[in-house]
């Protein structure tokens, strides 16, 4: 069979009888370990959803979502600003990395006979590897010592290198995945190779596009080490790109490491809201997924 | 002989597919600056800690800036020694899983229902389980602690690898399955046939067959594990010492870049710096080391999805 | 005395080292259905490929010789302006799938940017519909996308899209081959219908079609034209053995 053959012989001098109840003991109690480990881990996914909606909810409230901080000791005061500020940022991020991700896995999937185009793709997969906190570091040096101000500005551009990668690769799969007679009919009719790509094939893809756009600001949503020393973080409204500004991970950061008993208890306020958040972002991709499925 | 008319040898003969092929293909350019300025960057700004120290950096063991000793070995080892206790747990606990969803409950109620469960795992953000961390589980582990007659942190190096744990599950889990389920199926088939169990089919067929993938996967999932940030920055009780205890407090390179980071100034400044170049390198080569196995397997898609 | 539309002097095709198409002369005449049969693979739709120029999508494409279009050689015209004298209909239909079957058939004018008004583009789409004889059963679905349709309607959807464009000539490259029985009558007698308004150059592989349906035919063998003149002789009455041979079906 497939086993060595100096342990079957062995092996098969024991009395087949016997042999075979072992093999069926062990084939029982290996798939016992293996369904107990597996739902072992939903424990602490059942757990953690209890205590974030248990604790949760009992802070958030209409108030809680459109009132500012207050200070500490003084009770109340809310999170509009770092929900604001989570907007603005990751729509920061969305506007410079979509342009640039989408152009890129064009480039990799239409030219990927290029050394170029080899070399972005390999070097895309590695930009997704780099730590969250690295990337905080690099902004930093980049736009906030320079400017001598933390802003959002730069927090936009730290998620904007944690989301581009994701995006690439969104685009150059999806690209990748169409069949040539789209292009050949294209072709045929005498449209140009641009317009080819950007009113046939991308729109084709699309779905894929928005598909990986949209798992990436997923990601970025809950993302706090790249903002730590970009955006850096504040108790205040702010609309300015040049100026410090908030996000709820942010807050809950400064929360949940703060002595305050009431900021622990704001912090899972700000919990709750952020899972929401990036759950509802997670079930709206599956279903954008699921409907814009491009039939061949 | 003929003319070459290949269309790759030219450019488009109007203006607009000339612009667009300059356009795209200046963009992987900017991609590739980019990273390399990322390097550059981090090379720069830590050059002066390099400059005067050398890389014996690396194997000093005491931390402390305001003494002037700088030494970043505690934040190594603290680094691998939790990534490599949560892969240690997690290898279990994911290969079941992986197996269930894949061989046991294959395309049942029940798997998808497992499978959102690990899903939305994978979507808390990792703040959320450090606060969680923070409030719930530090008592625990420091009643542990009290049992055992150690000192009750309840923070250290034992309660962030628990979470990290959590935190690494599904993403390793995510690779498994896709690997376990390019094992082709008349393989499969000829074992039952001979007369295996599933154990035996699993231990002599689709272990060994997912092998390559299964390694790149933990491989990968491994440097997840060391640039996870803000978790085990909560939970790992900023200390600057080597850990000598799990159950006693200590910091990985990402930690303590997040707590000191903010208030460093001049060559401290610098060496945080390094410790972020470091632990980029890290990160790199195990990425690429993964990524190129993970490659040869036939799974064309390289990983850093958060959901299944 | 037929004129022809489209004259090929000594022309070659390759495709790197390799020879697929050896010098072929051939002359199609306007309003004819010209067919173009061999076996498979002896460079038949190398050929009709050469003819638009989609040849050269292919790395390492190289031709010889010359195509005249209306005594334009079509080497020293642009491409793309080309393709849209030339409509190309493939084996396999090919709607596009993200597009309405209104926008499929006018899709030639939108996406070359070319700027017609609405009434205009109506009267595109009917005309072009109804020569395809999918006008009465799509008409109240036209803002549907295209994939609903059974393969046979896909594939007429895929020839008005052509039509649309007004092409002098219709290249069909085996557009019956992946349809069943009925489909492929309609389509057969679709193109006799056709010859009227465009001269059709039909690939098959099917003898029994290119004797119901063509005016002239061309036999290709291994990269060489063997054969080529009015249908009803080279049936009965063919000058080279290999022809005879191939045409009652001792080879191929």
């Amino acid at each position: 069979m497939l086993v060595n053959g100096v342990v079957r012989v062995r092996k098969s001098q024991q009395p087949v009888r016997e042999r075979t109840r072992f093999r069926i003991l062990r084939d029982k109690l290996f798939r016992y370990v293996v369904f107990l480990l597996s739902f072992l881990i939903l424990t602490p996914l059942i757990v953690i959803l209890y205590h974030i909606s248990l604790k949760g909810l009992k802070v958030v409230s209409w108030d809680f979502l459109f009132s500012l901080p207050k200070p500490a000791g003084e009770q109340g005061g809310g999170i509009y600003n770092s929900i604001v500020g989570s907007i603005y940022l990751v729509s920061l991020g969305f506007i410079f990395s979509v342009p640039l991700g989408v152009a890129v896995g064009i480039y990799v999937s239409e030219r990927k006979e290029t050394l170029l185009a080899k070399l972005t793709g390999q070097l895309s997969s590695v930009m997704q590897g780099v730590p969250s906190i690295v990337v905080g570091i690099i902004v930093y040096c980049w736009l906030v010592l320079p400017f001598r101000t933390f802003s959002a500005l730069a927090g936009g551009v730290a998620l904007a290198i944690m989301m581009v990668p994701l995006v690439i690769k969104a685009t150059e799969e999806t690209l990748n995945a169409l069949p040539s007679s789209l292009r050949e009919a294209s072709y045929a009719l005498g449209v140009s190779y641009s317009r080819t790509v950007l009113k046939v094939l991308v729109p084709s893809a699309l779905n894929g596009i928005i598909t990986g756009i949209l798992v990436s600001v997923t990601r970025v949503f809950g993302e706090t080490a790249p903002l730590l020393f970009t955006s850096f973080g504040s108790q205040y409204l702010s609309y300015s790109i040049l100026k410090p500004i908030d996000a709820i991970p942010l807050r809950v950061y400064t929360y949940a490491m703060s002595p305050y008993p009431e900021w622990h208890d704001l912090a899972w306020g700000a919990s709750f809201v952020l899972a929401t958040i990036v759950v509802t972002l997670n079930i709206l991709t599956k279903v954008i997924q699921r409907r814009w499925k491009v039939r061949f | 002989m003929g003319r070459n008319v290949g269309v790759r040898n030219r450019l488009g003969p109007m203006t607009g597919d000339r612009i667009f092929r300059f356009s795209i293909s200046c963009s992987s350019f900017l991609m590739i600056f980019i990273l390399f300025a990322i390097f550059a960057t981090l090379s720069y700004f830590s050059f002066p800690a390099i400059k005067k120290v050398g890389l014996s950096v690396l194997l000093r063991k005491t931390w402390n800036p305001h003494a002037g000793e700088f030494g970043i070995l505690p934040f190594i080892v603290g680094t691998l020694l939790t990534s490599f206790l949560a892969i240690s747990l997690t290898i279990p606990l994911s290969l079941s899983i992986a197996l269930v969803l894949s061989e046991y409950l294959r395309d049942s109620k029940i798997a998808t229902f497992l499978k959102g469960g690990i899903e939305l795992l994978a979507g808390i953000p990792s703040v959320v389980y450090g606060l969680w961390g923070l409030t719930y589980l530090v008592p625990v582990v420091r009643e542990v602690a009290i049992l055992l007659n150690k000192t009750p942190y309840g923070v250290g190096v034992l309660t962030s690898v628990l979470v990290l744990v959590v935190m690494i599950v599904p993403y390793l889990v995510s690779i498994a399955t896709e690997v376990m389920a390019l094992v082709p199926s008349d393989l499969k088939e000829a074992a039952y046939s001979l007369g295996a169990t599933r154990y035996e089919t699993i231990r002599h067929v689709i272990l060994p067959y997912s092998k390559a993938g299964i390694i790149a996967g933990i491989i990968l999932s491994f440097g997840r594990a060391m640039g996870e940030t803000m978790a085990v920055t909560m939970l790992i009780g900023n200390s600057n010492h080597i850990p000598r205890d799990l159950f006693g407090p200590a910091n990985t390179m990402a930690s303590v870049i997040a707590n000191e980071f903010q208030e460093s100034t001049g060559i401290t400044f610098s060496f945080l710096v390094l410790i972020g170049l470091v632990l980029l390198c890290i990160t790199f080569l195990v990425n690429i080391l993964g990524n190129a196995i993970l490659k040869k397997t036939g799974i064309v898609r390289e990983r850093e999805v958060s959901c299944l | 005395m037929e004129s022809p539309i489209l004259k090929i002097l000594n022309f070659s095709a390759y495709y790197g080292e390799l020879e697929i198409l050896k010098k072929i002369n051939l002359d199609v005449y306007k309003n004819r259905v010209t067919a173009i049969m061999g076996p498979s693979g002896c460079g038949k739709t190398t050929l009709i490929r050469c003819i638009n120029r989609m040849h050269e999508l292919t790395p390492g494409a190289r031709v010889s010789g010359k195509i005249y279009l209306e005594g334009e050689d079509i080497y020293e015209m642009e491409a793309i302006i080309l393709r849209r004298r030339i409509g190309m209909v493939f084996q396999k239909p090919n709607p596009f799938p993200m597009m309405t079957i209104y926008d499929n058939v006018i899709a030639g004018y939108k996406l070359n940017g070319i700027r017609i008004s609405k009434d205009q583009m109506d009267e595109i789409v009917e005309r072009s519909l109804k020569a395809t004889f999918l006008w009465d059963e799509v008409k109240d679905h036209l803002n549907r996308k295209g994939t609903f349709l059974s393969g046979g309607q896909q594939q007429r959807l895929c020839i008005a899209r052509a039509l649309a464009m007004n092409p002098d000539i219709l290249l069909l490259d085996e557009p019956t081959s992946s349809l069943d029985p009925r489909s492929t009558a309609h389509i057969e007698d679709l193109i006799g219908e056709l010859k009227k308004r465009v001269t059709i150059l039909l690939v098959t592989h099917n003898i029994g079609q290119a004797a119901r349906v063509s005016d002239y035919t061309a036999f290709i063998y291994l990269g060489e034209l063997i054969e080529f003149g009015p249908t009803a002789k080279l049936f009965t009455a063919p000058d080279d053995r290999r022809t005879e041979e191939y045409v009652s079906g001792k080879f191929g």
